[in-house]
């Protein structure tokens, strides 16, 4: 396959999977700040979306304060924003239609009527119909697109890297959702309610909740959310379910130059594959969390060198 | 002679209809659609429409417009109402095709070899020799098959009785044929029971016999070559067609950066490392494929791609230097080629021409402007021509003024009465004028074309432009067997 076409099926497959993501971030964040609590608590939880994104100076420059209608504004139909939910869909697009020709007609025909639909929404007609909906509609698109690959796309080399895209860029979203505990945390402890209301929204936001109730039949720790989100490896959205799918397409698409790449996101995997919860929360979950989301970008760094942009011209 | 014919009526114009005759009674290859059309309630017909125009829209068949917002597309207009051509029709024009476009490549593999026929002075040496299109890169070059224009798509049109007229031959990169896919696709699923009740002839192997052309003008020696499809990009008018024929014949989609030379030999970057590349069906202009010969500027192209090419180790199609048999100023001349090179009597007319690089003629050209259509030499795509009858005084003016400042840039023709269908408009079915554009794809001896072609419609009430760059539409054709 030519190494161009795998760049543009890697990165359509990440935006699509980013503009999830995010609606399903701003969404729990969104229903949060329905939970009676003191403005600067609610604005807290919005700044702490920007700062997960490393947005507070873009956001700055154009935004007077920090609520939840700038934030939302900004991260869901601000097309001067490239992280914002509208951007991804525009460029989950146009990489597809860069592909056009390799992807399927419908999966080309979801991701560009997705785009056409989105483009014709303006933050004022997105309130108007509810914010929830929105977010439900982004949701079930990025399924639709999903769906559509797993269901007629050949499952050769396009397939694979489709797939290499999808699980790392949900692996990164996965940790950053959890690392929004941290940002998000109050100068004076949280009573109790409102901790395990965040903690309920926290699940809620990756479907976790009732996967939640099924595999721990208790009440809800922030240890077993995070055994849940990190090491769990039949959680769809889990680190270690994203880093064996990474590490089995990765050694479908292996080529000459790939090794050190392929054994980097092997030992990434042994380490969830073998980890303890306890152990990662004794070296800090934030600090481990950090380390973990530089590991994906370096990750996807070498997948770029050795597959999607080669220098190499010797034949 | 056939300029009289034309303009027998003066400006005042007849167009022959080609649904309906002289007599207001419906032509024989129309009757069974035209029952049909009667037959079937409005309300299903406008849904229909809709359907059509939606289903265009999804799949994203449209076409990005020069000058307007980078990124913006626009679709082209579909009309459901098809165009029908008999079969005793279309078998003359496939003749005619087939030699022309033949002579055409022996005109191409002569002007870069032993230019007999500007040694025979049919053609002055200087129109062929100091033309911007000839590319001396080329001379003594060995194509195989001595094949240059793999891919022909030849402008006709009908005027005034009825008789045939080839407008243009377009030998670089003629493009349309995916619309002629697309329109017959959906005039199959919008409406199944006209592919029953009538017997039109398939286009949809177009795709197959173009991969068998291309594979057979491999270089020597490849048992099992590989072809691609270089287009310069998503931002390209044709950039969908580009896809499509890529992703319809299973080959690679490829753009310039994906493409590097190594001793000669051209190669693309895959996520295995290179792999060699023998066949390369290039949707990009000539003066952009290779940056060290042609335009330095470009990034389109492939460096050292013209090496590769002339040491015979890469096949492109169309062949480099195609420009010089399609440049207006030579196609007065391809009567006398089919003459000179088959030795027989052409079978399509070719519109009567001023050459006003001609003094006469140009005297002819300025005393009559405001009847006739002016066309820039090199120009293409409906870009930079007058026609006068439907022309201002100011901008006739304008064209005066270039035709005596560069009269060699220009060359003139009747304002052809240009066959008119009837075709769906706001206010209802009106008549609208059209053209046909058949590909005709060639590889050594063998000349082959899938029926009919592309059939494009001018749907501004009296416009004689069909081009889509300027608003025209399409319209499947139908070519009827016995």
């Amino acid at each position: 396959m030519l190494s161009r076409t795998a760049d543009h099926l890697f990165w359509m497959s990440r935006y699509i999977e980013r503009a999830e993501n995010l609606a399903r971030l701003l969404d729990v964040t969104w229903q949060m700040s329905l939970v009676p609590q003191s403005e600067e608590a609610a604005n807290r939880s919005w700044n702490a979306i920007l700062v997960l994104n490393d947005l507070e100076e873009s956001f700055a420059a154009k935004y007077p304060a920090v609520n939840g209608e700038n934030v939302l504004k900004f991260m869901v139909s601000d097309p001067g924003n490239f992280s914002s939910i509208i951007s991804c869909l525009r460029q989950a697009r146009e990489n597809a239609h860069a592909v056009r020709g390799t992807v399927t007609s419908e999966m080309w025909e979801t991701l560009n009527a997705t785009w056409i639909e989105a483009r014709a929404m303006s933050f004022e007609s997105i309130l108007a119909g509810g914010i929830g909906e929105f977010f439900e509609w982004v949701k079930m698109r990025s399924s639709l697109s999903r769906g559509t690959t797993l269901g007629t796309l050949l499952q050769d080399e396009a397939y694979h890297f489709i797939r290499i895209g999808t699980l790392l860029e949900r692996a990164d979203n996965t940790a950053r959702i959890l690392d929004i505990k941290y940002h998000d945390r109050g100068s004076h402890g949280e009573e109790g309610a409102t901790d395990f209301y965040r903690w309920g929204a926290l699940l809620r936001s990756v479907s976790g909740f009732e996967v939640y109730r099924k595999v721990y039949r208790d009440v809800i720790t922030p240890e077993r959310v995070a055994e849940l989100l990190i090491l769990r490896s039949d959680m769809p959205r889990s680190l270690h379910f994203c880093m064996n799918g990474v590490v089995k397409n990765l050694d479908l698409v292996a080529n000459r130059q790939s090794g050190e790449t392929q054994r980097r996101a092997g030992l990434m995997h042994a380490q969830l594959h073998y980890g303890r919860i306890e152990d990662i929360l004794a070296h800090g979950l934030h600090e481990w969390l950090t380390d973990f989301m530089d590991r994906i970008y370096d990750l996807g760094d070498g997948i770029s060198r050795d597959f999607l942009v080669p220098m190499a011209e010797a034949a | 002679m056939a300029h009289e014919r034309i303009n027998r009526d003066g400006p005042k114009m007849d167009f022959y209809n080609e649904m309906v005759d002289s007599g207001g009674s419906v032509r024989p290859h129309y009757r069974s659609y035209d029952a049909w059309l009667k037959a079937t309630p409005p309300e299903r017909i406008a849904r229909k429409r809709a359907e059509a125009d939606l289903a265009f829209r999804r799949v994203g068949i449209t076409f990005a417009v020069y000058g307007e917002e980078a990124g913006k597309e626009r679709l082209i207009p579909f009309d459901i109402i098809p165009r029908i051509i008999p079969a005793d029709e279309w078998r003359t024009l496939q003749s005619g095709l087939r030699q022309r476009v033949k002579a055409l490549n022996m005109f191409l593999w002569d002007v870069y070899h032993d230019q007999e026929i500007l040694k025979a002075g049919i053609i002055p040496a200087e129109q062929v020799l100091n033309n911007a299109q000839y590319r001396p890169v080329m001379k003594g070059v060995d194509v195989p098959g001595r094949i240059y224009a793999h891919i022909t798509g030849v402008d006709i049109v009908r005027a005034g009785a009825g008789e045939y007229y080839v407008l243009e031959d377009n030998l670089r990169v003629p493009s349309g044929v995916s619309y002629m896919l697309e329109d017959r696709k959906m005039m199959m699923r919008l409406f199944p029971e006209l592919f029953s009740r009538n017997k039109v002839a398939p286009v949809q192997h177009y795709p197959d016999m173009l991969l068998e052309k291309l594979r057979a003008v491999a270089p020597k020696g490849v048992g099992d070559p590989t072809v691609v499809v270089l287009t310069p990009g998503a931002y390209n008018s044709a950039y969908f067609e580009h896809s499509f024929l890529a992703q319809q014949m299973g080959v690679e989609l490829v753009e310039g950066r994906d493409l590097f030379v190594d001793e000669e030999v051209v190669y693309m970057r895959t996520t295995q490392g290179p792999r060699r590349v023998d066949v390369i069906y290039r949707r990009i202009d000539d003066d952009f494929l290779d940056p060290l010969v042609f335009r330095a500027d470009s990034s389109l192209g492939v460096p050292g791609i013209l090496k590769a090419y002339q040491a015979g180790n890469v096949t492109l199609a169309n062949a480099i230097g195609t420009g010089v048999a399609d440049d207006k100023s030579i196609y007065p001349y391809v009567p006398d080629m089919i003459k000179f090179y088959l030795g027989e009597e052409p079978k399509l007319n070719n519109v009567p021409t001023w050459m006003c690089r001609k003094p006469d003629d140009l005297k002819y050209v300025l005393d009559h402007l405001p009847e006739l259509v002016v066309k820039e030499v090199h120009g293409a795509g409906g870009y930079g021509m007058l026609v006068g009858p439907a022309s201002t005084k100011e901008q006739i003016e304008h064209f005066r003024q270039l035709l005596v400042d560069k009269p060699d840039g220009y060359i003139a023709q009747p304002t052809l009465a240009l066959s008119n269908c009837p075709t769906f408009v706001e206010e209802g079915i009106a008549p609208r004028h059209l053209d046909l554009r058949p590909f005709v794809l060639s590889s050594g001896d063998c000349v082959n074309m899938v029926p009919g072609g592309l059939t494009r419609v001018a749907l501004t009430k009296g416009s004689l432009v069909v081009n889509s760059s300027q608003g025209g539409g399409t319209k499947d054709t139908w070519v009827l067997e016995d």
